[in-house]
């Protein structure tokens, strides 16, 4: 069996006196998909956040490239993160700065690349999202689909070992959507990515999905393969495959 | 790499960590003649190798086609992320300084006219609203009345005698050498009544209020909160400005007034302490020196001050450009431009009162 790239055991999130995340376990493996289902407010983007450490878990451990990142002091973690792509639920694009520019930053901030290489790279990024028209604007000039667009590119600047997307086809039309699921098979494949992702999207859990991981009032209810979760006899998770909503 | 028989060979990884060295190393043996680039020996690849591999074939002037030798991991990778063939991203084209200077001139016309209408706009709501309190929210005006004037009154207390402590003990040194302490008294009562006292409120305000004002409305233009408003039938500037107006419009003459005797309270306190006058003789003299006009005069332009700094929190508020960014923008130009004009309408006030033009 694989090697688990995050392992999550009995992580506790709270805000305040409320438990939003009640002692996790969960596995992400290596170049596969991962997609985190659930309903609204049951704790997908917490969990993400609490991995990532934008929010201290209460407590429980999360393992990322076999490391424990929830001790782990901020100079350390900056290295993981630097090997993280992170598409956030509204872009989180800087909104001073252009299309160019905010891709720019992790390649200008985590390498030594030449500054022609990196304008290769960020050509050839925002083409793969099909913003390549788009370079000179700033995030204000763009719709919510392009500012999603334009985020992932971002997000994949740096080629990261790690892609985490919190609901990239939320706002997106159905063929972009279609598009962007074939793109991150597309860098799955040649990248080897490992890639986690929160989405609602059924046809786009079909396509792409590899694991599922189901999660309800912030308790794990589910997690396994895609077939797995398709004859699974919990309800929750079953309803959702059949009848696609929570 | 490694250059040999008029080609260069790669062999490991083609990534971002190997790819800086790689390029000083090209550098070094890119003016011998170089026909093809061999990737065959590649093991690993990213997105910054194949804009490696496209630089390289651009500054060799090489096709892609005919030069590269690339095994099937290169080959697949080339095939996604190399951008020959990636049309050119648009360029922003710099406008000359004609260009540029009719184009500030046009902004700043259409500026003064927006202003206009908005002062129209905002002084016809203000008015109806008087009468006519549909389109507002119930409780607005006592809502904003406690944020612009009872929670602006600590701090425009606290600066006004401040100031008032400071305006005496400066004078007080100078009228001291002539034995005519007591013009402290005459020098307090006008100065605050009549400059300080309007002046220094209508700057809190500005940076208080003001600021505020800009910013609430321009996040409210930015997350479409004013659209809905239209769409609702709501007239934004009567739901959400003219509250302002009217708290604003009672508040401003008890702030003043506040600020004017605290002000000369600061003053009386140094006359009584450090120029030996009776408080008696000190609030005697004051009634003597001023006139019923210089406080209708203080009074009267605080209004004005009030108002120019409604209707420029607004203006720009309404007149914000981009998201988060737009809005910390607008707020600081509302800020600066709400101090100028108050200084402005003020020294206007002293023309016209003083110089009688």
């Amino acid at each position: 069996m694989k090697k688990p790239i995050i392992s999550i055991k009995n992580l506790v999130a709270k805000y305040g006196e409320e438990t939003i995340l009640d002692k996790i376990s969960m596995d992400i493996f290596p170049q596969e998909v991962t997609v985190i289902l659930g309903g609204s407010g049951c704790g997908k983007t917490t969990l993400i956040k609490n991995i990532l450490k934008l929010y201290n878990p209460y407590s429980g451990s999360v393992k990322i490239f076999d490391e424990e990142v929830t001790t782990m002091d901020e100079q350390e973690f900056d290295d993981i993160l630097s090997k993280i792509g992170m598409l956030f639920q509204n872009g989180a694009l800087l909104n001073s700065l252009s299309i160019y520019d905010n891709v720019a930053i992790p390649l200008e901030q985590h390498t030594a690349l030449p500054k022609k290489i990196i304008d290769k790279m960020i050509k050839v990024k925002l083409d793969l999202v099909n913003l390549s028209h788009a370079v000179n604007m700033i995030p204000s000039e763009l719709s919510g689909g392009m500012k999603k667009r334009a985020a992932l590119a971002r997000a994949i600047a740096l080629d990261p070992d790690i892609l985490i997307c919190d609901e990239p086809s939320a706002g997106l039309d159905p063929l972009t959507s279609a598009n962007l699921d074939e793109l991150i098979l597309k860098l799955k494949d040649l990248l080897n990515m490992t890639i986690v992702i929160v989405t609602h999207e059924l046809a786009s859990i079909h396509r792409i999905a590899d694991r599922i991981i189901f999660l309800d009032n912030g308790k794990l209810l589910f997690s396994g393969t895609l077939e797995e979760a398709k004859q699974t006899d919990i309800v929750e998770v079953r309803t959702f495959f059949e009848v696609g909503t929570f | 790499m490694e250059y040999r028989e008029q080609s260069l060979f790669f062999d490991g990884e083609l990534t971002k960590h190997t790819v800086p060295a790689l390029s000083y190393n090209f550098a070094q043996v890119k003016n011998q003649l170089i026909v093809t680039l061999d990737l065959r020996m590649v093991t690993k690849i990213d997105s910054a190798g194949i804009a490696f591999i496209d630089e390289m074939l651009l500054q060799l002037d090489l096709e892609p086609g005919n030069s590269l030798y690339m095994n099937e991991i290169v080959k697949t990778a080339y095939n996604t992320f190399t951008s020959v063939g990636i049309k050119q991203a648009k360029i922003v084209v710099k406008e000359d300084h004609f260009t540029r200077l009719g184009s500030a001139f046009i902004i700043f016309l259409n500026s003064i006219k927006d202003g206009i209408s908005l002062i129209a706009d905002i002084s016809y709501w203000s008015f109806v609203g008087i009468f006519n309190k549909k389109g507002q929210r119930k409780g607005s005006v006592i809502q904003q009345a406690l944020f612009i004037g009872v929670d602006a009154l600590g701090i425009i207390a606290l600066l006004s005698m401040i100031l008032g402590l400071i305006l005496a003990l400066q004078s007080a040194a100078q009228l001291r050498q002539f034995g005519a302490n007591i013009f402290v008294a005459d020098l307090m009562g006008v100065s605050m009544v009549t400059e300080m006292g309007p002046i220094l409120t209508a700057i809190i305000l500005a940076g208080r209020s003001g600021s505020s004002i800009a910013s609430e409305i321009a996040t409210m233009k930015v997350t479409e909160e004013i659209d809905a408003l239209k769409m609702m039938a709501i007239n934004p500037i009567r739901y959400i400005v003219v509250p302002k107006f009217h708290a604003i419009t009672i508040c401003i003459p008890l702030l003043v007034t506040a600020s004017t005797l605290i002000g000369i309270f600061g003053g009386l306190i140094i006359a009584v302490t450090y120029l030996e006058l009776s408080a008696t003789v000190f609030v005697n003299r004051i009634f003597e020196v001023l006139t019923f006009r210089d406080a209708i005069i203080g009074l009267g332009k605080s209004y004005f001050f009030a108002w120019v700094i409604v209707i420029i929190g607004s203006y720009y508020g309404f007149n914000v450009k981009g998201g988060a960014e737009g809005v910390g923008k607008v707020t600081t130009q509302a800020v600066v431009a709400s101090i100028f004009w108050v200084i402005i309408l003020d020294a206007i006030n002293s023309l016209i009162f003083y110089f009688k033009i």
